[in-house]
């Protein structure tokens, strides 16, 4: 009794306390400014290189389009103006620019200066007006890669000669179209509008972005609804301690950990081998997708349909409702925030996804706009690696610019998952 | 105000109040008692429910033995006994709510106007139907007070058209005496309504199916007391048309509303009196012990 009374025992601990407090509060600060710290340099080096690939250079030619070197005239068939000799009228061009250039090098490097697209955009103008034919018009053509590394800053002048992809004459020809103001930097549609392409200057997203849309698809309309009612299956209907639903639930959670490159060899020798679905499609792509995302999308929807409360499903029941009727009307409506959050974590996970498809032919160079799922095409991520595995120097900010476009589509997903969950949340 | 403030008490040392806490029943000498059968008068002439030899198992534990009662017509029987006793298990054989807890399994003969409940024959969407069901907390579903009282018309086609429908969710309302308070407000969120006006949307929710027996398990025990005495009043309405069973922890709430008593006790249908001998002169010595307040 004549000790330290139990009030001053704690009044000694209390200062302790407090201090492990503020200590266990500093940690979490700190190890919150560490990760936004890493995720500052990430997104900081992905920006500021793929920045520029979002312009591209351009240059102004004035095209005598002569039926000589064309070797058609304005009446010829169209059939004729398709195969026309574009090319040759875009060289006299560039020659008629800059006189005397000698040697072959220089030659090729001088036809070098605009994109070898140019000579089809040309053709398409002329399709579109034949009339064109014989006249001198003024165009402007996509530059070669080259010479837009070097618009952009990626070539330094005064480096020697032998060190830099640009040579001297180059340079002149360089200044002078500056001086005449025949090169512009305009924002770059080719980006967005093309498929992949050999020259970079050509390249574009679309071809992934379609193959990543159309494989999303056939991902989201398999795991979606076999997910959801695996889900509620085992969760609503499923007989408790049975040994086989539990071997089920074992096998459910360990598929979420599986590494995705075996979901890749599974899709390879069940899919491609056995069923014979053609490789390099969405269609195989989702098939593995599907099954890498199952375990995702089940976890979490029957994490969803358990936070149910069973005091709904009582008064359901209670009703006369049946057990299906009471699943559809009341538990999933309610779990449906759930669901779809999780859903959606598992496409935004599949949509990143490159390893599974590496195995299934999307990783080959598709040039060609997917139209269907059947259609060879290759994904977002995919390309990515594509990209940074091509020597080209302009690959390097264009590799970076795919992943900003595959950052923006993962941001889109991941708000409409919150977007979703706000709007569905109800209380009770 | 008073210039000088009574001084505090010191704050001394409170006694140890372990002594006045209520030990487990089972450790109890008041529940040395033999029970030996149900005392009083459990069968009724024409019941509207009735039960034979009930036994009720979760697993392999027994959780209601040999329960023997019959539920009269239009009649409020209210259902007393200290926790666990059995008393919520036993209403939910009523209506075979048990049949969805896993684990759970149900013996012995139960009838609803003579047919028996439990029969192959008997689907149980039907009867759940036939005998609705109210439940301790308030569970409106996370939609309209419509279309919380719609649902179970709904769900069975009571209604062909869209007035008739509204006609009895009106009815169902104004029964369960919530209509003035929410006429304008039908479109609201059940959920959004105070705990009494909720648990009499539940009872709403209920009536709409047009029951014949009305089960409610402590339908008060959330709700504070203005909430309940408007119940208790609701209740006393509807037993012209239903026949209610009642379980409550409240004694004063089973004196108030019931005609008929059961006491339960661990598992044990103990006594079944009119509820005016029960509380005034019960026949048996747990019932008594109960009532009396010396345990539960």
């Amino acid at each position: 009794m004549s000790t330290i009374s139990s009030k001053q025992k704690i009044e000694a601990s209390l200062k302790k306390r407090y201090a492990r407090e503020r200590r266990f509060r500093l940690y979490g600060v700190v190890s919150i400014s560490i990760s936004s710290l890493f995720l500052m340099v990430l997104l900081f080096t992905i920006i500021s290189k793929g920045l520029p690939a979002f312009q591209q250079t351009w240059i102004n030619l004035d095209v005598t389009l002569s039926p000589a070197l064309l070797g058609v005239d304005a009446n010829a068939d169209p059939e004729a103006l398709f195969s026309a000799k574009y090319a040759k009228v875009i060289k006299a061009s560039l020659k008629e620019m800059f006189p005397g250039v000698k040697g072959r090098k220089q030659k090729r490097a001088l036809k070098n200066l605009v994109s070898n697209s140019a000579a089809w955009d040309l053709r398409d103008k002329v399709l579109e007006n034949p009339k064109l034919i014989g006249t001198t018009q003024s165009f402007w053509f996509l530059a070669k890669d080259d010479i837009d590394v070097f618009m952009k800053g990626g070539i330094d002048r005064n480096l020697p000669e032998s060190d830099r992809r640009i040579k001297d004459y180059q340079l002149e020809w360089i200044d002078k179209l500056i001086a005449e103001g025949r090169l512009e930097k305009r924002f770059n549609t080719t980006l967005f509008t093309a498929g992949d392409s050999r020259e970079p200057e050509q390249a574009g997203m679309l071809g992934a972005i379609m193959g990543s849309f159309f494989t999303m698809l056939v991902t989201l309309l398999l795991s979606f609804p076999i997910g959801v009612a695996a889900a509620a299956y085992l969760e609503e209907f499923a007989p408790q301690n049975n040994r086989w639903v539990d071997f089920i639930e074992i096998n459910i959670n360990n598929l979420a950990a599986v590494p995705s490159i075996v979901f890749g060899l599974l899709g390879l020798a069940v899919f491609i081998n056995f069923f014979g679905v053609p490789r390099s499609t969405p269609l195989v792509g989702g098939l593995v997708l599907t099954l890498m995302t199952l375990p995702t999308i089940i976890i979490a929807s029957r994490a969803a349909i358990k936070s149910v409360p069973p005091s709904i499903k009582e008064a359901a029941i209670g009703l006369g409702a049946s057990r299906v009727q009471t699943l559809f009307h009341h538990t999933l409506p309610l779990a449906m925030p759930g669901i779809l959050t999780g859903t959606i974590i598992g496409m935004a996970q599949a949509l990143g996804e490159t390893a599974p498809l590496l195995m299934i032919g999307m990783v080959a160079f598709v040039a060609d706009v997917p139209g269907s799922i059947v259609d060879p095409a290759t994904v977002m991520p995919v390309q990515v690696y594509l990209w940074s595995d091509s020597p080209e120097r302009a690959f390097t900010e264009r590799t970076s610019a795919a992943i900003m476009i595959l950052l923006g589509f993962l941001v889109i997903m991941n708000s409409a998952a919150i977007w979703l969950r706000k709007k569905f949340e109800r209380r009770w | 105000m008073s210039d000088v403030l009574p001084t505090l008490p010191g704050l001394s040392a409170t006694g140890d109040n372990a002594d006045t806490q209520p030990l487990p029943v089972e450790t109890r000498d008041e529940f040395d008692v033999e029970i030996s059968g149900t005392v009083g008068k459990p069968f009724v002439d024409n019941p509207k429910m009735a039960s034979r030899n009930c036994n009720v198992y979760y697993g392999d534990k027994q959780a209601i033995f040999d329960v023997n009662l019959d539920i009269g017509k239009n009649e409020i029987i209210a259902m007393i006994g200290p926790s666990g006793c059995g008393k919520s298990t036993y209403l939910r054989v009523l209506n075979r709510m048990n049949d969805t807890i896993p684990g759970c399994r149900v013996s012995g003969e139960h009838t609803l106007d003579g047919e028996d409940i439990y029969s192959p024959d008997q689907d149980p969407v039907l009867l759940r139907a036939r005998v609705g069901m109210v439940f301790q907390k308030p569970n409106p579903f996370p939609k309209s007070i419509y279309d919380n009282v719609a649902y179970g018309p709904r769900l069975h086609g009571l209604a062909r058209s869209r007035t008739e429908l509204d006609e009895i969710v009106e009815k169902s309302l104004m029964r369960a005496g919530l209509f003035k308070e929410v006429k304008d407000d039908l479109q609201k969120p059940g959920t959004g309504l105070s705990g009494g006006q909720q648990q009499r949307l539940c009872i709403a929710r209920a009536i709409a199916v047009d029951p014949e027996v009305i089960l409610m398990d402590e339908p008060t025990s959330a709700l504070d007391p203005i909430a309940t005495a408007t119940i208790e009043e609701l209740m006393d309405e509807l037993k012209s048309r239903y026949t209610i069973a009642i379980v409550t922890h409240s004694m004063q709430q089973a004196a108030r509303v019931s005609q008929r008593t059961a006491y339960f006790h661990l598992g044990k249908l103990v006594e079944v009196n009119p509820t005016d001998q029960v509380f005034t002169n019960p026949e048996h010595k747990l019932t008594e012990n109960y009532i009396t307040g010396r345990f539960g």
